[in-house]
């Protein structure tokens, strides 16, 4: 049987600054969006006081005032880098990784006997844990839903210790689905948990119980494959998930090992607008984008380099034009000769609902009708390519972008990437 | 700076195959390889020497003088792989309630402790406190002014 691994780094911004900050450690830490505008990752303890996922800085500025709560500018640059180091670590000790989000991967568990697997990732969860100082969660089962459960369950249930394995058919399973509610399984929304409870469908394991041809017939092929996979069936694959998501992943193998720059740049230019499209058909705006390379690992006689680069967009935005500008510039510093890429592509990260009209107020600021220009263009552009065929209308070389101005006054030094920020040791 | 900041998300450059593989030419007119073929191409990386495992080391710069008889001086850079479990003997980097510190990690009697190297720092016994290995010095750069 095929095994996948989900490993989850736990409130992954602020664990970052942690590493290098340890009297945050225990305390309630958050990070702000670019421009210091509102919480976008919180600790544990910074939720146990009611703060949100999106609170407004200025509201809370009386608690860091009074010492209370920390909130620190978002540092791209030390996440991507300790993003980057948590995934080689894992590549050295399995079989392969995908990643999914910039602190989410999916990791193969294959060859393992099934006695061997809780060791395994609990050796995952201890080097990541060790070797980077980031702590991981560590979620194992046959199917990618079934290892977002398991995930989340080794997270919210003190006995797992960060890491659980889940055999289809054990009693454990069972009844970790009768207790896990529908709105927590992967790729089911608020008014599908709705339109399930009206047929009796309540928990995950009600939904694994269902007849999955009725679930096509009523519902959709998307939710057949979650009821599948919910029995230990895989049957989804890394890009097929259509819940509106708090990240856009969209990569694939070049269908060849190559070399060449322009391939390479046309491949990552799609992934680009592709990944654009589907932000703005679920009406979110991006903050930050990921580009990546992959070489072939099966291929040990060739040299090897899977590089990424994280890129933060001067303002959340859905617009091709500064998407496609970031993902071009991100490549051309990635991008080395002599290697044989596989694979590459580019993750949105960072989303944030495009409604919240609030956020415009605190971010990089951009004119009404700079914005409505843009606005009117994508909704053409998007028009086009609906009716008469995907492609129809693309962006060519992307222009370079003007020079911005970020605030960032609580941003911490940039430990890892550059040499004149290196931590300071006293001693 | 250029629209948004570039971010570098890997600090390693790529490994060179060793020994670097170009074509072997052939040496004089005898035919023989020359002894000193195996290194030809082949540059000596730092890197390769100093880091054993990219993902799992980091640079500190260091200030203060409680170190200098251990050989590590105001503005030395540490270089610190947290891949090793520590031993007695070892260089550490500690964090020592909440704040990292650089100590050589001993065993006296049967109490482990912290020691700097300059005997006006008295020995931290690892008793009762709140203390963990961040992980462990490979290597001290130290830089002359030239």
């Amino acid at each position: 049987m095929t095994m996948i691994g989900l490993v989850d780094c736990n409130s992954f911004y602020v664990s970052c600054e942690r590493v290098f900050q340890p009297r945050f450690l225990g305390l309630p830490v958050g990070v702000m969006s670019n421009n210091d505008g509102c919480v976008i990752a919180l600790s544990n303890e910074l939720k146990a006081l009611g703060i949100k996922m999106g609170t407004p800085a200025f509201e809370i500025q009386h608690l860091v005032r009074q010492g209370r709560i920390h909130l620190l500018s978002s540092n791209y640059e030390l996440y991507g880098d300790m993003s980057a180091r948590v995934q080689e670590v894992l590549e050295e000790y399995s079989a392969g990784v995908e990643p999914y989000s910039i602190d989410e991967m999916f990791v193969r568990f294959d060859g393992f006997a099934k006695d061997q697997r809780l060791k395994h990732a609990r050796q995952l969860h201890r080097k990541v844990r060790q070797f980077t100082g980031i702590p991981v969660c560590v979620g194992v089962a046959p199917t990618r839903t079934l290892a977002k459960l398991a995930n989340r369950a080794a997270k919210k249930i003190p006995t797992y210790q960060g890491v659980c394995v889940l055999h289809p058919d054990s009693r454990e399973t069972q009844v970790l689905l009768k207790k896990i509610e529908l709105g927590d399984v992967w790729g089911v929304g608020r008014r599908l948990v709705e339109r399930l409870a009206v047929i009796g469908i309540k928990s995950a394991w009600d939904l694994a119980q269902a007849d999955p041809k009725r679930i096509r017939r009523q519902f959709s092929v998307t939710l057949e494959r979650t009821t599948l996979e919910l029995r230990g069936i895989p049957c989804i694959e890394m890009n097929d998930f259509h819940e509106p998501r708090q990240r856009i992943m969209t990569s694939r193998s070049f269908g060849k090992l190559t070399g060449d720059m322009s391939e390479i740049r046309e491949a990552i230019r799609q992934h680009g607008q592709r990944g654009a499209e589907k932000l703005r058909s679920q009406n979110s705006l991006a903050r930050a984008v990921l580009v990546f390379l992959k070489t072939n690992p099966f291929r040990q006689d060739l040299p090897q380099y899977s590089p990424s680069l994280i890129l933060e967009l001067p303002r959340p935005t859905n617009d091709s034009r500064a998407i496609l500008s970031a993902t071009g510039q991100a490549l051309q510093r990635i991008y080395r000769k002599g290697y044989l890429y596989q694979k590459g592509g580019v993750m949105l990260l960072d989303l944030i609902d495009a409604g919240r009209q609030q956020l415009s107020l605190f971010d990089t600021p951009q004119s009404d009708a700079d914005r409505q220009r843009s606005e009117k263009l994508m909704g053409v552009m998007d028009e086009l390519n609906r009716r008469m065929g995907r492609s129809t209308v693309t962006l060519g070389r992307p222009s370079p972008g003007a020079a911005w101005h970020l605030r960032c006054a609580n941003r911490s030094a940039r430990y890892t990437t550059r040499w004149d920020e290196l931590p300071i040791v006293r001693v | 700076m250029t629209m948004a900041n570039l971010i570098p998300a890997h600090p390693a450059p790529p490994a060179l195959a060793l020994p670097y593989p170009l074509a072997l030419g052939r040496a004089g007119l005898s035919g023989f390889p020359s002894p000193a073929q195996d290194y030809e191409g082949r540059t000596l990386d730092l890197n390769e020497r100093f880091v054993k495992r990219p993902a799992a080391t980091f640079f500190l710069t260091v200030t203060g003088d409680s170190m200098e008889p251990l050989g590590i001086h105001e503005g030395d850079t540490l270089v610190v792989d947290r891949s090793v479990d520590s031993r007695p003997g070892h260089i550490i980097v500690a964090m020592v309630d909440g704040e990292i510190t650089v100590k050589r990690y001993e065993l006296r009697g049967e109490v482990y402790c912290l020691c700097s190297g300059n005997p006006r720092y008295a020995p931290i016994p690892l008793v009762d406190m709140e203390c963990q290995v961040w992980g462990v010095v490979r290597s001290v750069i130290h830089e002359f002014a030239v």
